[in-house]
């Protein structure tokens, strides 16, 4: 008994053990959230999606997964194996690498480092090379357009990300995403959408400001996670599957959970940054640890809603359209937006 | 200034047609959904629907209206004459049945469910009904024999026919000799034609006549 | 045309970079290529440079089996099969031939009810083309909320002659049966909740900023291409012809109706572009509203099957039948000699003339504008290759 103790307070064991904890977490979500867009957006069109499995086919998404688990694992024979094999790997590593500073409650952070924005920009970036790799490694027309699409939109839509981002960052002056979250504690009047826990002046000059910049960031972090209407490396009317299209099995579900993995990501970011991340919207009540968490993923979910819901309303942007929209109106703004912030922010 | 109009104005129609949409959709989702959870629910089938072919064997008379209508051949019927000394029954309609139908397969693989077959036939033995659900593994199982006769009877029709085509064709040899004689004789020396009996027919079959009543077999 | 071609293009360095063009086979298995239709293009980047169409994958010889036939009857379910989505006009467009060719006269009643289900099956027809353009565009919603609205016209149908999608209802001098005793009630019903549907839509899809910047100004097929490609329907009046068959060459009592032509008016770009194509579908949805209310308003009793002849054998000759279809002229040219069967028959199909421009219209597109070059011009692989 006493050896186990001693061997759970190994640093490194207890590492490992606090690096599940967000695994664990996605593999649930990523479930739970199949299974909540497939009904949304069936509810949207007038369905009623998975009915037969458990109660309203609650456990349609775990017989997907054991299906996909068990599937023959397809390699193209002209795909480039090493590369093939490795490239779902990457997009998930990127992905899961950057909840390491996701403070998913006041008490439970990964790394509390206080490069963490900074570092989840550059973790998530990751994904591009696992995208561009899949595409090429497949040896597919099809998957190649996709996989270029992907890094074109992708890098496109990082500019107006990390200035949304910027400007956020001049506001708190700090790039830690905990104490970002704790400034905004104290209630729903203290969330920086509403101009932050400033004087009533500056949260007046800042709000409208702020309401640009979560727009900004909403829409390039969509893009960021190929979501309609920016889901061009997936378009299937176009590339039929995009850079997933050779992928089958578990390859295909590493891709999945990435994806799923990725979009409660983003929205994780803008909670953390403009609805308060873990806070209560009522000051001290319900507040505490294990209701911090809890409203961490009420609010990532809730934009993960919006997400879907957007998914199911809009029709999809054509290449230079997204371009168009990421170099000529969404940077334009956010430049704009931080030069006015910094204005504010120096008054 | 134009191009600035246009700039701004474009992306004010583009936040509000999202948000067009995004009310449109959000209020059908609240809305009642529209489907049927099919097996569990099925939806009631018109009267007039064409689905499944269904044939009444006893009301066929063999007429084969059905088989030249269909435009797929997917019916194959095979039928013989039946001497008049037999009594076959009556269909449900009133008609007399005249001929044998030894065999009334449909191949519903090949229907292509037009309705065609129904519409000529005089006894209104053939109709489509709403069964649906007919799928099989084995697509032999898709041919349905709507015949009811068995092997052994069609063997004794067979044999019945063939006996009363052969006393018919002796018949019509005995009328044919007799007329030629007569010719013959009327050549010679011209007389009225005798009278000429007709040949009693000896009933040879050794079973009762199977119609109708027999019990179906299969399908 | 399957050869790569080599480009050379000066970067500001001053080097020259050799670039190919990619050839992509676009279909068979493609999700938007509606069927079995092969695309073979030729791509500079995401530039389309060229566009081959090959058919005929889905040819199934109908108009050869049609000479095989016992009797003229038999054809109707061939022409059905057809254009899959629009089976109610195919036999529609079969009939007026047939009868132009044994000059028979048909009822009042039996005029009307063809052009009621000419109708329905045009809104039906036109739902689907809307529907799976949208989601050639990547809007997936639009589509089932249409299919939700032409479930209703297909019960409509399944009421009237038992059959969903492929009716073998319009007979030769007649109609297969009456319509029931429901159907007026239910058909007005439909008028009434589905114009809530077509507002629904057209706000989602087609007044939606993003798929106005998608279809705009893309794929402009203009006036005197489109007549010299003999293009017909949607895509004909999309360009700014003024033409439709049921106006100009009234085949049934079409001209005993209100009704309007819609005509493409280039109002979010120019004249032709994919945009107008769609909107004259959506806007030709709201005459036959129009045309199916008065029908059923002033429909004449009578008997449907007074003028069915009972045995077909024309006296030898021809006759060339056409009707508007939802995709455009769709005509049948049959030769009769002396017997029961045609001795040839030949069918117009609108989707294979309208698919022939393709080639034309989507040079100097995106991918992304091929498939909505596509979905416009509204393809049904039935038809195409018959």
């Amino acid at each position: 008994m006493e050896n186990i103790l001693a061997f759970l307070n190994e640093p490194a064991v207890t590492m490992v053990l606090l690096a599940l904890i967000p695994l664990v977490f996605i593999l649930v979500y990523a479930l739970v959230t199949i299974y909540f867009e497939m009904k949304v957006a069936a509810h949207i069109q007038n369905r009623l999606a998975y009915m037969e499995t458990g109660w309203h086919g609650v456990i349609q998404p775990i017989a997907d997964m054991l299906k996909l688990l068990q599937k023959e694992d397809i390699i193209p024979t002209d795909a480039d194996k090493f590369l093939f094999i490795l490239a779902p790997y990457l997009v998930f590593i990127g992905t899961y690498a950057s909840f390491a500073v996701m403070p998913f409650s006041s008490g439970f952070i990964g790394s509390n480092i206080d490069l963490g924005i900074f570092y989840l920009v550059a973790a998530s970036s990751l994904v591009v090379v696992g995208l561009l790799m899949a595409g090429w490694a497949s040896n597919n027309k099809w998957s190649m357009f996709g996989a270029l699409r992907s890094a074109a939109q992708i890098v496109s839509y990082e500019i107006p990300g990390v200035l949304a981002i910027l400007g956020v960052v001049m506001v708190f002056g700090t790039m830690n995403m905990q104490t970002m979250t704790q400034m905004q504690d104290g209630g729903i009047q203290n969330w920086l959408i509403i101009g932050g826990n400033f004087p009533l002046g500056q949260k007046l000059a800042l709000f409208p400001f702020m309401f640009i910049l979560f727009i900004i960031y909403l829409l390039s972090s969509m893009a960021e996670v190929n979501r309609t209407p920016f889901d061009l490396p997936e378009a299937e009317s176009e590339l039929v599957q995009g850079y997933n299209t050779e992928y089958s099995g578990m390859k295909f579900a590493i891709f999945y959970l990435a994806e799923y993995a990725n979009l409660f990501l983003v929205s994780a970011i803008v909670v953390v940054m403009f609805f308060g991340g873990w806070t209560s919207p009522f000051g001290s009540f319900m507040s505490g640890t294990v209701w911090s968490a809890f409203w961490f993923v009420l609010k990532g979910m809730s934009f993960v809603f919006l997400n879907i819901w957007l998914r199911w309303t809009l029709p999809r942007l054509r290449v230079d359209q997204l371009m168009y929209v990421s170099w000529k109106v969404l940077t334009p703004f956010a430049l704009f937006c931080i030069i006015a912030i910094g204005f504010i922010m120096v008054i | 200034m134009t191009a600035l109009t246009i700039y701004f104005n474009d992306i004010y129609r583009a936040i509000s047609s999202a948000l067009i949409g995004m009310r449109i959709t959000i209020r059908q989702m609240v809305s009642p959904t529209v489907t049927l959870q099919y097996p569990h629910e099925k939806k009631q089938m018109p009267d007039r629907v064409r689905n499944r072919l269904y044939m009444n064997y006893d009301d066929c008379i063999g007429c084969e209206l059905c088989a030249k209508a269909c435009p797929v051949d997917c019916i194959e019927i095979e039928v013989m004459k039946a001497p008049p000394t037999e009594t076959l029954g009556e269909t449900s309609t009133g008609q007399k049945k005249r001929i044998y139908v030894t065999k009334f397969d449909i191949d519903i693989a090949k229907c292509c469910y037009c309705g065609l077959c129904v519409f000529p036939c005089p006894t209104e033995c053939l109709k489509m009904t709403d069964v649906y659900e007919f799928s099989e593994y084995d697509r032999n199982n898709l041919i349905y024999n709507f015949g009811t006769m068995s092997a052994v009877e069609v063997e004794t029709a067979k044999l019945k026919v063939k006996q009363y085509d052969e006393e018919q064709t002796a018949k019509k040899a005995a009328a044919a000799a007799q007329a030629a004689a007569a010719k013959a004789a009327a050549a010679a020396q011209p007389a009225p034609v005798p009278e000429i009996p007709a040949a009693p027919v000896t009933p040879a079959q050794s079973e009762q006549p199977k119609g109708p009543d027999t019990p179906p077999t299969q399908q | 045309m399957t050869e790569t071609h080599l480009h050379a293009i000066k970067t500001s360095t001053g080097r020259t970079l050799r670039t190919e063009e990619m050839v992509v086979n676009m279909g068979p298995q493609h999700p938007s290529t509606h069927g079995v239709l092969r695309l073979e293009v030729v791509l500079d980047g995401e530039i389309v440079v060229d566009v081959i169409p090959h058919l005929g994958y889905l040819h199934r010889c109908f108009e050869k089996h049609c000479e095989h036939m016992t009797s003229y009857q038999q054809v109707i379910p061939y022409v059905d099969r057809m254009d899959y989505v629009a089976a109610m006009t195919n036999e529609h467009a079969f009939v007026v031939a047939a009868e132009k060719l044994l000059k028979i006269e048909v009822p009042e009643r039996v005029h009307y009810i063809r052009i009621i289900m000419a109708e329905l099956q045009r809104i039906a027809s036109h739902l689907i083309a809307i529907g799976t353009f949208g989601i050639d565009m990547g809007a997936f919603t639009p589509f089932l909320y249409y299919f939700r609205d032409r479930e209703k016209i297909l019960e409509l149908f399944e009421m009237t002659c038992g059959a969903r999608l492929l009716y073998n209802y319009i007979w030769i001098g007649g109609l297969s049966h009456d319509i029931p005793p429901q159907f007026v009630e239910r058909t007005k019903e439909f008028c009434t909740d589905f114009k809530k549907t077509l507002k629904e839509v057209n706000d989602l899809l087609n007044y939606n900023e993003i798929f106005i910047k998608r279809t705009a100004n893309v794929g402009i097929l203009p006036k005197d291409l489109a007549i010299n490609y003999a293009c017909s329907g949607p895509m004909l009046r999309g360009s700014g012809v003024d033409f439709d068959l049921r106006r100009d060459d009234p085949y049934t009592l079409y001209n005993k109706f209100e009704w309007d032509v819609i005509v493409g008016k280039g109002e979010m770009g120019t004249v032709g572009d994919v945009w107008d194509r769609n909107i004259v579908r959506q806007r030709e949805m709201w005459e036959s509203l129009r045309i199916i209310e008065q029908a059923i308003a002033t429909l004449p009793e009578g008997d449907v099957q007074k003028a069915v002849p009972k045995r077909i054998r024309p006296v030898p000759g021809d006759a060339y039948g056409r009707v508007e279809g939802p995709r455009g002229e769709l005509g049948f040219y049959i030769v009769a000699e002396d017997s029961v069967t045609p001795y040839r028959i030949k069918a117009r199909a609108p989707a294979f003339v309208n698919l022939s421009v393709i080639n034309e219209i989507s040079k100097g597109a995106m991918l992304a504008d091929l498939v909505a070059i596509m979905g416009s011009i509204d393809i049904v692989l039935g038809e195409v290759d018959r």
